[in-house]
């Protein structure tokens, strides 16, 4: 990664970006009073025009409001996931890093054991087993993405471990739940924070993979997922406009969101000496 | 690597030192020999446990074997029959009854059966693993191969214009999802400019010929490479910068060494390290994106068909292929670790 403090242009714009995005997938929906569902058959497959900007996809939906209802349900499972994830892998990897011994050992071992499989194969096997189901799409991202946190934290708690403010809290009796919540929690939970915002374009992409080999959610829901499974289709008819539209909302809002949380991190985490290098 | 030629100059006794080299070279290959097998028996406890948590998720799922096993005919069959049919495939044991003979079979060779391609678990192994073993090798040795031309230049030309240029252009890729990259490739090369053929191994019909394959390859195979190659050039291009900047290096350049050699002998094998880590921990991205790409591709592989087997929940197929992702990605690492240990002499035997 280059170094990002000394391009502060860079985040800004990702930020801006970001802010249209948002912008877009929860305005467009209500204002526009366009139901997303809606169907005419009559329209179907028309480019892009003043009527239809982004055009309109099979069932003669309009995509500019597809697309926006389809980045919103993606974000959405996108961030409970992340913070599912986060939120596991902070309490895991404190209850690890500041218990130790063997508790510790075996832990780390089923860190090791889940970073070896690869994580949206694990996936498919969940959401095949719990089919059509919200809750297993996020668990199936949630639990495999808890590991990089909780080794991060881990990290930060046994290195909080011999703070002195740890030695004054431990003396003036606080008990050992105690100190994990009110010290070593606070201590993990900045990594916490760089944790949810780069799982996002991980759960972004893992929600709109599912969805894509038809695993995720229904083909009727809009997702970034569904509208590129309709895409894959259409695009033997030579309509472009399908792939292009909900591809470009993909990309670019997992692009901003990268550069957004390499900022995040590089003003939370201390550069490393690789990091200094230019 | 420096330090070995001032030994060779400094020390008289030429012949102590090669027999010093040759012993240490011998400790260093018992330990990487060690490593190998205590990373193989590791493979054992590990089968277990994936397949027992795979179990216990199909145990606690509200997917039935029985449906799985019957296909459409779970619909028509009368209760009692279906009782009769769960008693004699074991099915009404408890799930870690139905755990163990799975191992038990699997030990002896015999995966089951798979619903949806109506064949033997390892017929379908056999039949369809070279095609993925060819599609993901093909686009592995293209990726290692553009990731060394394209990194090492960016590497060792910081901060010039195309160096610019290759990082942005990787950065932005890393962020295009491989089934969008397949998409784009199929819109793009075979739908507009009719350049490659949409999708299959070969044509409708056709026998599977060298020139038939290799034209259906490169699609593929491109946007597998594509996928992979941005993670690997910007892993390179680091560290081949931290290299440059290396006591080592630095040396070797002030010593007057000609640049070749600087670059071959002495800063190579020391970015290539961190390289070979990369690629081992790439293998399980490899193996996502291969899924994917034969999907959209229909290229009659294996990891294809770990989308299939979960999409008609072919459970017997999809036992067999999440184990054997296991293993593959644990030889992937293992690969990774001895290619390291091999080529830079301070890595440790176990990292």
């Amino acid at each position: 990664m280059r170094n990002l403090r000394h391009r502060p242009h860079r985040v800004a714009g990702a930020i801006a970006v970001l802010t249209v995005i948002a912008v877009y997938a929860l305005a467009v929906p209500m204002l526009t009073g366009t139901n997303p569902g809606l169907t005419d058959f009559a329209a179907a497959y028309q480019p892009p025009s003043g009527s239809h900007r982004f055009g309109t996809d099979l069932a003669g939906r309009d995509l500019f409001v597809r697309t926006a209802a389809g980045l919103r349900v993606s974000l959405v499972i996108a961030a409970v996931c992340a913070v599912a994830s986060a939120a596991v892998g902070v309490a895991v990897g404190v209850t690890a890093g500041a218990l130790g011994g063997w508790i510790d050992r075996s832990v780390m071992r089923l860190v090791d054991g889940i970073n070896a499989l690869p994580h949206l194969l694990l996936g498919i096997v969940v959401v095949a087993l719990y089919p059509g189901n919200l809750v297993a799409i996020i668990a199936s991202i949630a639990l495999t993405h808890w590991t990089q946190v909780a080794r991060i934290a881990r990290a930060e708690v046994r290195a909080a471990r011999s703070a002195t403010y740890l030695e004054a809290a431990r003396l003036s009796g606080a008990t050992r739940t105690r100190i994990a919540i009110t010290h070593l929690v606070p201590a993990a939970a900045g990594q916490g924070i760089v944790a949810v915002i780069l799982l996002l374009p991980h759960a972004i992409w893992h929600e709109s993979t599912l969805s894509f080999l038809g695993l995720g959610l229904p083909p009727d829901q809009a997702s970034l997922g569904t509208l590129l499974q309709d895409a894959r289709a259409a695009m033997l008819t030579g309509a472009w406009w399908t792939l292009l539209f909900p591809a470009a909302a993909l990309i670019v809002t997992t692009l901003a969101v990268a550069v957004v949380g390499a900022a995040v991190d590089h003003r939370i985490t201390p550069p490393l000496p690789e990091r200094a290098i230019r | 690597m420096d330090a070995a030629m001032t030994t060779i100059v400094t020390r008289p006794a030429t012949a102590t030192a090669q027999t010093t080299t040759s012993r240490t070279r011998r400790r260093r290959g018992r330990g990487i020999a060690r490593m190998s097998v205590r990373r193989a028996l590791f493979a054992i406890p590990l089968t277990a446990a994936v397949s027992l948590a795979l179990f216990a998720l199909a145990a606690g799922s509200p997917f039935d074997p029985l449906a799985g096993y019957l296909g459409d005919r779970y619909l028509t069959m009368s209760t009692a029959d279906k009782q009769r049919v769960a008693t004699e495939l074991g099915l009404d044991a408890p799930w870690w009854q139905q755990w163990a003979s799975w191992i038990g079979h699997a030990v002896t060779g015999d995966l089951g059966s798979s619903r949806s391609y109506a064949q033997p678990v390892t017929t379908v192994l056999a039949e369809r693993g070279p095609w993925t073993l060819l599609l993901s090798g093909t686009a592995l040795a293209a990726a290692i191969v553009l990731a060394l031309v394209a990194g090492m230049w960016a590497g060792l030309h910081p901060q010039s214009r195309l160096d610019r240029a290759i990082a942005a252009t990787a950065t932005v890729v890393q962020a295009v999802p491989p089934f969008v990259l397949s998409l784009g490739a199929v819109t793009v090369f075979a739908v507009s400019l009719r350049w490659l053929p949409v999708a299959g191994l070969t044509d409708p019909g056709a026998d599977p010929s060298f020139g038939q394959v290799t034209r259906h390859l490169v699609l593929p195979a491109a946007v597998l490479t594509v996928s992979l190659l941005p993670w690997l050039l910007l892993s390179l291009r680091q560290s081949v910068r931290a290299a440059a900047q290396s006591d080592a290096v630095v040396g070797a350049r002030a010593r007057g060494i000609p640049e070749p050699v600087v670059v071959g002998r002495h800063l190579l094998p020391v970015a290539l390290g961190p390289f070979t880590t990369v690629i081992g921990l790439r293998l399980p991205e490899l193996l996502v994106g291969a899924a994917i790409v034969e999907e959209v591709f229909s290229w009659p592989g294996l990891a294809g068909s770990l989308v299939t087997a979960a999409r008609e929940l072919d459970f017997p197929l999809l036992a067999a292929l999440t184990i054997g992702t296991t293993w593959l990605v644990l030889a992937g690492s293992l690969l990774a670790d001895l290619a390291h240990a091999l080529l830079d002499p301070r890595v440790a035997d176990d990292a």
